[in-house]
């Protein structure tokens, strides 16, 4: 693990987005708390101000005159807090369910993995609305609904690693050797799917932050006054033609925040198969 | 060839069987009704409206009543549009939220295979690094980000194109809302061809015609092209869900009356018939795309169908 950390930090695609999302999400944490301004003070004295050092809107003010910036932070931390919780949810049923499918194979694999095949057909995002509208946009359940639908590549995944390491020499060897079966999947199959399952987190969490602004943007997602980058550009098309710094700002750092996981992801995968390759 | 389709067909069925079940347990599930927010009714007409709405009836009866409607292409009355039914709605909506997803998807598949094959004979190039890098912030960037910086760079600030729907005659108002949704696709699209056609000129066929000295242009229109475009088939299931809901952020930002306006302003609205209604629709829809899309991919590739 240690040398992979040190190649992983002279990986420059990981290097850099990785050390951007870790500036931003520091930005996002601190900056409402250094800031003078609160999130949901409205101020009609100063509606859609443009961005400026005066009063410390450094983002401007919106159409109820609050602070911009404030709401950004607060967005991302919403965003990446939506995006995290989700991701660790689909973490958790994918690795069980394609863990078990790849241990226990035979018929029950055959039959799990014809479960998820069915489900990989159905237009996910139209459900989580469709739970939106019935379960009167809970806050909680939008982390739920999208961890839940987002554990399907998981599952593959690990399923067929699992599979693949169970044929392995050294896995065999430890069965002869007499080990347990829980003790050879602690310590021979649960290590090396560290690597793999890594990776593919980082590739669900931009699907996750995706789903979350679709959501918001639509009105379906995070409700005022609590406020999400996707909630945030959609204010700003209202305002597209007096106000562009309310779409400009938000929808910016959610691509900077996209691109930078996306660029993780991708890098990991690289540093993984180029390691598991040789 | 009719074996596969049948096979095919027949595996189309539970996918949908279990969309509509999972839909209308959902919205059953529901904690209060669809009226509760109106004014405080008296038993009598809440009674009244339950019997109008069939809900009154044990759930097994209501689910059935609701499947034969379905089967039928009736979707049931929407609570919301009172002298609508939830597939009339979806008819009148239907024909321009399918001319917008067909322009797009025809604009992705054309300009992405076109790029991908640029930048796979330009394998490394300064071109094929641009283009990779412009790839990703495609698929990174959501529709619902660059539609409106496309709307205020093109629209508000240079007024080349309109951004209005209802009030703007002619062609030109379908430019932003195309161009938008095929965006990520083509980049998608141009990823994907550019690695397989890379992969498949690495191919021991390909070697062979180069070795017999085929030029490199009919290597890629006899030989090379068709492998290649397989992978890309292939993602069109996927792609065809992805730009249904792009289409949604799409008809919302641009206005267009189409079924995913409908769609939001059912969810808004707690329109719950119609919402049902239209889920249901996109997903037959996705999966019977997905079907022809499969029996494409068998025709193309007969090692598919006899398997």
């Amino acid at each position: 693990m240690q040398p992979l950390i040190r190649k992983a930090l002279g990986h420059h695609t990981i290097l850099i987005s990785g050390s951007l999302l870790v500036i931003i999400a520091i930005f996002a944490i601190l900056g409402p708390l250094l800031s003078p301004n609160s999130f949901e003070a409205t101020n009609f004295d100063n509606l859609r101000a443009p961005p400026s050092i005066a009063g410390l809107h450094l983002f401007g003010t919106d159409d109820l005159g609050r602070d911009v910036f404030v709401r950004t932070m607060l967005g991302i931390q919403v965003t990446l807090a939506v995006a995290c919780i989700a991701s660790f949810v689909s973490l958790v049923i994918g690795v069980l369910y394609g863990a078990v499918a790849g241990l226990v194979g035979g018929r029950v694999d055959a039959l799990m993995m014809r479960f998820v095949d069915t489900l990989y057909a159905l237009p996910f995002i139209f459900f989580v609305i469709l739970l939106m509208v019935v379960f009167e946009r809970n806050f909680l359940l939008i982390f739920v609904a999208i961890g839940a639908i987002n554990w399907l590549d998981m599952a593959r995944i690990v399923r067929g690693q699992t599979l693949s390491l169970k044929e392995r020499e050294f896995v065999e060897a430890a069965r002869l050797g007499g080990v347990s079966m829980p003790g050879i999947i602690w310590r021979h199959i649960a290590p090396n799917l560290i690597g793999i399952v890594v990776v593919y987190v980082t590739l669900t969490i931009p699907q996750a932050i995706l789903m979350e602004s679709f959501l918001s943007f639509l009105g379906l997602g995070i409700q005022e006054p609590r406020t999400s980058l996707g909630a945030l550009v959609d204010n700003g098309v209202s305002h597209i033609e007096s106000a562009s710094w309310l779409l400009l700002i938000p929808a910016g750092l959610l691509a900077l925040i996209l691109m930078c996981f996306n660029f993780l992801g991708d890098g990991l995968r690289d540093l993984f198969d180029s390691r598991s390759s040789t | 060839m009719l074996r596969y389709t049948l096979r095919r067909l027949l595996g189309a069925i539970p996918t949908v069987l279990l969309v509509i079940v999972l839909a209308f347990v959902l919205v059953r599930a529901a904690p209060g009704g669809p009226f509760d927010d109106e004014r405080a009714l008296s038993p009598e007409i809440e009674a009244n409206i339950a019997r109008y709405y069939n809900l009154d009836e044990p759930l097994p009866v209501q689910f059935f009543r609701y499947l034969g409607g379905v089967v039928q292409g009736d979707l049931g009355p929407s609570y919301r549009y009172r002298d609508s039914t939830v597939s009339g709605l979806i008819a009148d909506a239907l024909p321009i939220s399918l001319r917008i997803g067909g322009m797009a998807m025809l604009l992705a598949i054309v300009a992405g295979v076109g790029i991908g094959i640029v930048a796979a004979l330009r394998q490394n190039s300064a071109l094929d690094r641009g283009v990779m890098a412009f790839a990703m912030l495609g698929i990174s960037v959501p529709v619902f980000v660059f539609a409106p910086v496309f709307v205020l760079l093109l629209s508000v600030k240079l007024q080349w194109l309109p951004a209005g729907w209802s009030s703007t005659p002619g062609l030109s108002k379908y430019v932003l809302p195309v161009v938008s949704l095929a965006l990520p696709q083509i980049a998608y699209i141009a990823r994907l061809s550019r690695a397989s056609l890379i992969d498949v000129l690495s191919s021991d066929f390909v070697r062979t015609a180069r070795a017999q000295g085929l030029s490199q242009a009919s290597i890629i229109r006899y030989h090379a092209l068709k492998p290649a475009m397989l992978p890309v088939l292939s993602y069109m299931g996927p792609a065809i869900a992805v730009v249904l809901t792009g289409s949604v952020v799409i008809e919302e930002i641009f206005g267009i009356p189409g079924v995913g306006q409908f769609f939001v302003r059912g969810a808004m609205n707690r329109d719950y018939t119609l919402v049902l209604g239209i889920v249901i629709f996109y997903a037959v829809l996705i999966v019977l795309l997905n079907l022809i899309v499969d029996l494409l991919y068998g025709l193309i590739d007969p090692r598919i169908r006899n398997r």
